[in-house]
């Protein structure tokens, strides 16, 4: 098929940057939507023009580095869908396509489609773990935890750190992100010493970052390619105020 | 030079307790006056670097991705093996041992593989610790399944997300130390380059992926963590970023590459779809825990799977390997369906797939314990197919996964250069020439979590350093080649991408020195690889600028290396006059076409040392020797 694509275009994170417009052919609807950039960047390298620069690593759905605006969608089109894992046969010949990067304050460009993430580690560093040293651990059997709350724990932890609930929030928040690592530790025996210093700290950092505020549209969970449930931003909301009441 | 593997003497079991007893400390005070630089963030970089920094030690950090948590472990799926024998099927330390030493078909070290099976299962006591959410029955224990190679159920797992549960347990225990200033991170930071003082590996040279500038980091202790080379196959199911810059410009500068030529080719993956196809994905072995793999009798049978009568359909491996079935070893596996499909069986447009087929396994299970166990595997399987698998059998073909080969390290996880230390994936250690299914995982924590943190204190305490910086004129020279070779890229301008040289690679890899080798073919490797190279550097098209982000100059940088090392690896199959594990030479096969090892001569690691460029590597041998189990045939009937 052939299709019409603009592309944000910028230098570095300086640039002011803007949509250009490409056109592509041949494209298979077999091939996944990176591998259609392959195929233009491959055009624009061989023509000695700078390709288009976007991240991608695993293209399975579960490192988190892509990270593109389709069409105004963070990931695109399919629900619960990493933009390495949407697939051409989602698209018609004779389409026109707009591809953009993240937009948000706390992930600033660095080029063309890349943002700089940076700004998600640090609300990790900030206490999304639990202080075990290595080999203080006793047998893991020693500690059952019910099938259920694991479960959950898992759904939680599930969350790939991709950015797209912040892509889809007007106002560029980070709960649900926040809330899937501070959730897993929540439902979780292991996580309960640190539970209140966790949720402020990693709260404060998230403020700190420059995230907006969470005014509950829930864009978030429908753009989550691993669909995690708005239920943890309520559970952590409900963490949060116990916390902090206790410890002021 | 000799190759001391420092293998303790003693009875196997005690070896590990007994050296980390005569291993020297590193007083308590003085660790913080380490500084200790690992490359890669995976599971056996992020676990060296936490458990490091609590120790003591001051850590530098590197990785290619935009976060530590993007490391390609990430992406493992099925599991990680430990021999907490939780089921009460007979496993023990010994059986995982045997195991993997059998399933590596007698071509690793018999005391490297028992401790790791000694410190498995500590492994996962950490992790739990660590609130990683593993799969859990009912009542609260921790659910095991089985994997390939075994008949014990021994893997733990979370979902179809193993690797990204443990992996994020790892970041986080990364990230703490980060926190309280032990860890810097450096991402989008590639190493470029080992810098040497005296013999001694004492710092790297990076470029910062986003601004292009090139830097010298000295440290007492080199770690590389920067994982397996599998991507020298162009199509693997390995993340695109993964490659061996890393491992073979240590080569280059005197480290020592082991059995670069066992590569492990996966019997489950995604068949290849289309020419632009960039990464194949993988179906995780533990699907042929339930699914059953077979091609119809008839060749060439356009007829779709569920209209093909059951005694019209070939269950090949069960009726090959009765005792395994579909639960054989990789190689085997792969190897099968590979000779299935050559016969004309093969199903699909190109003839090259077989069925993995659950329709049994949901009519025994029903449909909800299946989606249960392989929910997200089913669902990616969907995506990227248009096909649902729980009304269609799943198609499936073998995919570079892993590589079993890589630097040579001692027992201590040190390489030849002193001070350099491998880890993970990168290293060559514990799979000998086929590694089973859930055991990456498990070497990759047991390497950083329970091994590094021991033996390199022994390092620091007898090895004694004069402190270097960066302005060493080592660092120097090593500086001016990494920007040499930028410079020489940049220059080139030619006509062909970097992508399409790293194509025509790995084609000529896969024919040649894939699932099946033979003398004429990897002479032929050996004669095109030059020329390829000559015309790579001739006619590749680099654009941009190397003082900024540059995804075309990381990826000809990446190709560079692999068009040298690609030499190495058809070397070392051409010089293994023998079939082991995943490494079949046509000329010696068994009757019945089996792999047939030649224990009186080739019973050795074999290591290969840079000589120059364009120079054939020398091989030096680590012979290896078996005091605890004796040399079978590998039999899986
Ligand atoms: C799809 C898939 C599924 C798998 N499933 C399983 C499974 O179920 N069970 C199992 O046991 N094993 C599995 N494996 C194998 C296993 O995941 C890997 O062998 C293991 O995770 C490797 O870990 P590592 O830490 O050695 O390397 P990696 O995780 O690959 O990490 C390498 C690190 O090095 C960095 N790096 C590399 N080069 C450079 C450089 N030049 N400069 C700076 N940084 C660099 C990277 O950024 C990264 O941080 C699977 C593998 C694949 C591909
Ligand atoms: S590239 Fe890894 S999630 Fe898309």
């Amino acid at each position: 098929m052939k299709l019409t694509l603009h592309i944000w275009r910028q230098k570095d994170a300086q640039d002011k940057g803007g949509m250009v417009r490409y056109e592509v052919d041949g494209v298979s609807e077999h091939s996944s939507f990176l591998e259609m950039l392959d195929v233009l960047n491959d055009g624009l390298i061989e023509k000695g023009q700078d390709p288009v620069a976007f991240d991608s690593d695993c293209r399975e759905g579960i490192c988190g580095m892509c990270s593109l605006v389709i069409n105004g969608r963070p990931h695109g089109p399919w629900t619960a869908t990493t933009v390495c894992q949407l697939h051409m046969r989602a698209y018609r010949d004779g389409d026109t396509i707009y591809i953009e990067p993240w937009r948000a304050k706390s992930f600033p460009v660095l080029k063309d489609l890349i943002v700089d993430r940076s700004s998600f580690d640090r609300i990790q560093q900030a206490g999304g773990y639990v202080s075990v040293n290595t080999g203080n651990a006793v047998d893991a059997n020693c500690l059952p935890i019910g099938k259920p709350a694991a479960d959950q724990a898992f759904d939680a932890a599930h969350c790939i750190g991709c950015g797209a609930c912040v892509a889809a929030c007007k106002n560029a928040s980070a709960m649900l992100f926040v809330s899937a690592k501070v959730g897993q530790f929540a439902v979780l025996p292991q996580g309960q010493t640190e539970r209140k210093e966790r949720v402020l700290s990693m709260v404060e950092q998230m403020d700190k970052e420059g995230f907006g505020n969470c005014t509950n549209q829930y864009e978030c969970e429908a753009a989550c390619p691993k669909e995690i449930s708005a239920d943890f931003m309520r559970m952590m909301n409900l963490d949060y105020f116990k916390s902090s009441a206790t410890t002021s | 030079m000799t190759l001391d593997s420092k293998v303790p003497s003693g009875p196997l079991a005690d070896k590990w307790d007994k050296h980390r007893f005569d291993l020297k400390l590193v007083n308590p005070a003085n660790k913080r006056k380490f500084r200790v630089l690992i490359v890669g963030s995976g599971l056996a970089g992020a676990s060296a670097a936490a458990s490091l920094a609590e120790l003591g030690y001051d850590v530098d950090c590197f990785c290619y991705q935009d976060s530590p948590r993007r490391a390609h472990s990430i992406a493992a799926q099925g599991g990680i093996n430990a021999s907490k024998n939780y089921q009460n099927d007979g496993d023990s330390d010994f059986r995982l041992f045997y195991d993997t030493i059998k399933g590596g078909d007698f071509r690793s070290r018999e005391a490297n593989v028992y401790r790791l099976a000694q410190v498995s299962t500590h492994i996962i006591d950490q992790c739990v610790a660590q609130g990683v959410p593993f799969a859990r029955e009912y009542g609260g224990t921790l659910a095991n399944r089985s994997f390939g190679g075994v008949l014990v159920s021994r893997t733990f797992y979370a979902r179809g997300a193993t690797g990204q549960q443990l992996l994020l347990g790892a970041y986080g225990a990364l990230n703490r130390q980060i926190h309280a200033g032990k860890v810097t991170m450096h991402n989008r930071c590639e190493m470029l380059d080992l810098v040497l003082v005296d013999g001694h590996a004492r710092g790297i040279i990076t470029r910062d992926m986003v601004t292009g500038k090139i830097e010298r980091w000295a440290g007492d202790a080199v770690v590389l963590g920067t994982g397996g080379y599998g991507n020298i196959f162009f199509l693997s199911t390995n993340a695109v970023g993964c490659n061996v810059t890393a491992s073979f410009r240590a080569y280059k500068r005197g480290a020592y590459m082991a059995n670069p030529c066992f590569t492990q080719i996966h019997p489950t993956c995604i068949p290849v779809a289309g020419e632009h196809q960039s990464k194949l994905t993988l179906m995780s072995e533990s699907l042929r825990n339930d699914g059953r793999i077979w091609v119809p009798k008839k060749k060439k049978d356009t007829r779709p799977a569920p209209s093909i009568p059951e005694d019209e359909r070939d269950y090949y491996l069960e009726r090959i390997y009765p005792t395994f079935g579909n639960l054989v070893p990789r190689d085997i596996a792969s190897r099968a369906a590979k000779n299935v499909c050559d016969d004309g069986y093969g199903i699909g447009m190109s003839g090259l797939g077989v069925y993995l087929d659950f329709a049994d396994a949901i009519q025994r299970l029903g449909r909800d314990v299946i989606s249960q166990r392989y929910g997200n595997l089913f669902d990616m399987y969907e995506r990227i197919t248009g096909e649902d698998p729980y009304k269609v059998p799943m198609r499936i073909y073998p995919a570079s996964h892993y590589t079993m080969g890589g630097l040579w390290v001692d027992y201590n996880l040190m390489s030849n250069i002193p001070g350099l230390h491998v880890i993970g994936e990168a290293n060559f250690s514990d799979h000998g020439a086929n590694r089973l299914g859930a055991s990456a995982l498990m070497q990759g924590l047991a390497d950083g979590y329970f091994v590094l943190p021991y033996t390199i204190g022994n390092y620091f305490a007898t090895e004694h350093q004069e402190q270097v910086t960066t302005d060493h004129p080592a660092f120097g020279e090593v500086e001016a080649e990494v920007k040499g070779q930028i410079d020489r890229l940049l220059a080139v301008k030619g006509k062909r991408t970097p992508a399409s040289f790293h194509k025509e690679l790995g084609k000529l890899m896969w024919d040649h020195c894939g699932m099946s080798r033979n003398a004429k073919g990897l002479e032929q490797v050996l004669q095109r690889i030059p020329e390829l190279r000559q015309e790579f550097w001739e006619n590749v098209s680099v654009t941009g600028a190397g003082m900024e982000l540059n995804q075309c100059l990381e990826r000809a940088g990446r190709v560079a290396d692999f068009l040298e090392f690609g030499e190495v690896m058809a070397h070392d199959a051409l010089g293994r006059g023998e079939s082991c594990g995943a490494h079949l030479r046509e000329e010696y096969v068994s009757e019945d076409g089996e792999a047939k090892r030649d224990d009186d001569n080739y019973c050795y690691v074999a290591a290969w040392e840079y000589q120059g460029d364009g120079k054939e590597p020398a091989l030096h041998k680590e012979e290896l020797v078996f005091e605890n189990v004796e040399l079978t045939t590998r039999s899986y009937k």
